[in-house]
C-alpha cells in the first residue's frame, strides 16, 4: 500500500481494507506515536469542513507529524487565480503526503497524477469520501465483531449521498443484505442495484421503516436536504417519515448499533443520543484511528 | 447521359485510400475535426446531406492516399456508431470495415459534468466505456456517466 493514493474505494482491495481496519484497531489501543516524526502532510482544504479538516489532523499529530496547510480557499492562492495544477506541483516540494478536500469533482483523482506523492481523497464534491467509507466500515466492524453477512439499513436521501454509495460499494464485498428506505425522489440509483443485482445480493426498497427495523445489524442515517426537493410542499409532507425515534428502536436486535456520517439536523431525535444503540459520536472519534492507519500505511510506516 | 455520369465517377472514384460512408450529416465536422482531416495536405472530398434510407441524411468522406489504424478510426465510432469503411487499393475494394466503440476515449468528449474537474482546468478529458451499444462514459476524473445524447465533442 506503500505511496498508493486514496481517492475512490474501488482504489483499494477488500484484503487492504482489511488491513487498513486491523491497523486501526492497534492504533485505537496505543494511538500516540513518533513514527511520522520526520514527515510533513499538507491538508489542503478548498472548501471548509471542520471535522474531517481536524480528524485528520489529529492522527497525523498523534503519529508524530507535522501539519502545514489551508482550511478553506480563501486563505490560500487560489484567491489570486492559481490552478489546482500550479497548487499541488508547488506543495509537492513541501511534504511527505497530500490529503485534499475540494468542491470540483475528479479533481484528487486529477491531484494524484500530478505528483509522486501520495494524495488522499478527502471529498471530491458529490464525488468520493473513502476515508469516511473506511471508518463506517471499522464502525461495523468493531460494534458487530465482523463485516460478513450483516442486514444493513439504509435510510434517507440514498440519491445523491456519497456516503452511501461508497459504503454500498465496499459493503457488497461482504455478502450483506440491504434495505433502502427513502421518498421516491431520493431512492438509490440504479446503477447500484444493477451492481447489487450482479452480485447476487438481496436488497429491498421501502418508503417507511416497516418491519424491517427488526431484522438490522446496522442502520445507516443520512440526512434530507431541503434543496433536494423540487415541490418545497412533498419536502414538509415527507421529512418526518425519515426521522428516527427513541421509541422505534425497541424490538430491534440486542447487537443493531445506528450510524450517521454527521452532520445531523432532525433525521435522528436527541432523544435516541442516551440510547447504548446510537454510535455515531463514536463513529466520529473512530475516524482519528482510521486515518491514522491510512497515513502510515501509505507512508510505508506499518 | 452516360458521359455524365463517366465524368461523375472521374471527381468520385480513388485509387487507393479509404471511403468513409453512413457518416450521419450532423456528424461530418465531427468526424472532420475527430480525425484531424482539416490538418491533412491529401486530396479529400466531401458530399454531405446525401439521401440515406437508414440515415435520413447522410456523408460521405473520400481520402486519397491516407489509411487508418483501428484505434484512430474507432475514435469516430462516438458520433458515427454506423460509418462504414472501404479501403480501395487501385479502384477496387479491398476491405470494408465497420468502426466499433473503444473501452477507452482519450482527449475527444466533454464530460457532461459541470462541476467536474475537467471542465474547470486544463486537462486532457479521459473515459471508460461502459456500454456500447447505447454509448455510455464514464469519466477517469468525476466517475460520472456522460450518454450519447449528452456527448459533445471538443
Amino acid at each position: 500500500m506503500k505511496n498508493k493514493s486514496l481517492v475512490s474505494i474501488s482504489d483499494y482491495s477488500k484484503d487492504e481494507y482489511l488491513r487498513i481496519l486491523s491497523l486501526a484497531d492497534e492504533f485505537e489501543k496505543h494511538p500516540n506515536h513518533t513514527i511520522l516524526r520526520d514527515k510533513v502532510v499538507a491538508t489542503l482544504f478548498f472548501e471548509p469542513s471542520t471535522r474531517t479538516r481536524l480528524s485528520f489532523e489529529s492522527a497525523v499529530l498523534k503519529l508524530g507529524g507535522k501539519v502545514i496547510g489551508f482550511s478553506d480557499s480563501s486563505s490560500s492562492s487560489v484567491t489570486k487565480g492559481e490552478t489546482l495544477y500550479d497548487t499541488i506541483k508547488i506543495v509537492s516540494n513541501y511534504c511527505d503526503l497530500i490529503v485534499i478536500r475540494h468542491p470540483l469533482e475528479g479533481a484528487a483523482r486529477f491531484a494524484s497524477e500530478l505528483t509522486n506523492i501520495p494524495v488522499i481523497n478527502a471529498g471530491d464534491g458529490a464525488n468520493q469520501h473513502p476515508t469516511q467509507t473506511l471508518l463506517d466500515l471499522y464502525s461495523i466492524l468493531k460494534t458487530q465483531g465482523t463485516l460478513d453477512n450483516l442486514t444493513v439499513l439504509m435510510v434517507g436521501d440514498l440519491k445523491y449521498g456519497r456516503t452511501v454509495h461508497s459504503l454500498l460499494m465496499a459493503m457488497s464485498q461482504f455478502q450483506t443484505t440491504f434495505h433502502f428506505i427513502s421518498p421516491d425522489e431520493l431512492k438509490m440509483p440504479e446503477e447500484y442495484k444493477y451492481y447489487l443485482n450482479c452480485l447476487g445480493l438481496k436488497y429491498s426498497e421501502q418508503k417507511d421503516f416497516g418491519n424491517n427495523i427488526a431484522t438490522a445489524d446496522i442502520i445507516y442515517m443520512t440526512r434530507v436536504q431541503k434543496e433536494r426537493f423540487s415541490d418545497p410542499i412533498e419536502y414538509e409532507r415527507t421529512k418526518n417519515a425519515y426521522v428516527l425515534k427513541n421509541r422505534m428502536l425497541e424490538g430491534t436486535k440486542e447487537n443493531m448499533k445506528v450510524l450517521h456520517p454527521l452532520p445531523r439536523v432532525n433525521e435522528i431525535d436527541q432523544d435516541v443520543d442516551l440510547n447504548p444503540k446510537a454510535y455515531y459520536f463514536t463513529q466520529a472519534l473512530n475516524g482519528v484511528f482510521v486515518r491514522q492507519a491510512i497515513i502510515s500505511s501509505i507512508l510505508g510506516l506499518k | 447521359m452516360l458521359h455524365m455520369k463517366d465524368k461523375k465517377l472521374e471527381v468520385s472514384a480513388i485509387e487507393n485510400g479509404t471511403v468513409i460512408d453512413h457518416i450521419p450529416a450532423k456528424a461530418l465536422f465531427k468526424v472532420i475535426s475527430i480525425l484531424g482531416l482539416d490538418k491533412l495536405d491529401k486530396q479529400i472530398t466531401f458530399g454531405t446531406n446525401l439521401n440515406s434510407k437508414k440515415l435520413g441524411k447522410k456523408a460521405i468522406v473520400k481520402l486519397t492516399d491516407t489509411f487508418f489504424i483501428d484505434k484512430e478510426i474507432n475514435k469516430i465510432a462516438l458520433v458515427a456508431p454506423q460509418a462504414k469503411l472501404n479501403i480501395i487499393r487501385n479502384y477496387k475494394v479491398v476491405e470494408k470495415k465497420v468502426v466499433e466503440v473503444p473501452e477507452e476515449i482519450i482527449g475527444i468528449a466533454k464530460c457532461m459534468n459541470p462541476k467536474c474537474i475537467t471542465n474547470n482546468e486544463k486537462i486532457v478529458t479521459r473515459f471508460l466505456v461502459v456500454s456500447r451499444r447505447e454509448v455510455k462514459l464514464k469519466c477517469h476524473y468525476c466517475e460520472k456517466i456522460t450518454d450519447q445524447e449528452h456527448i459533445e465533442i471538443i
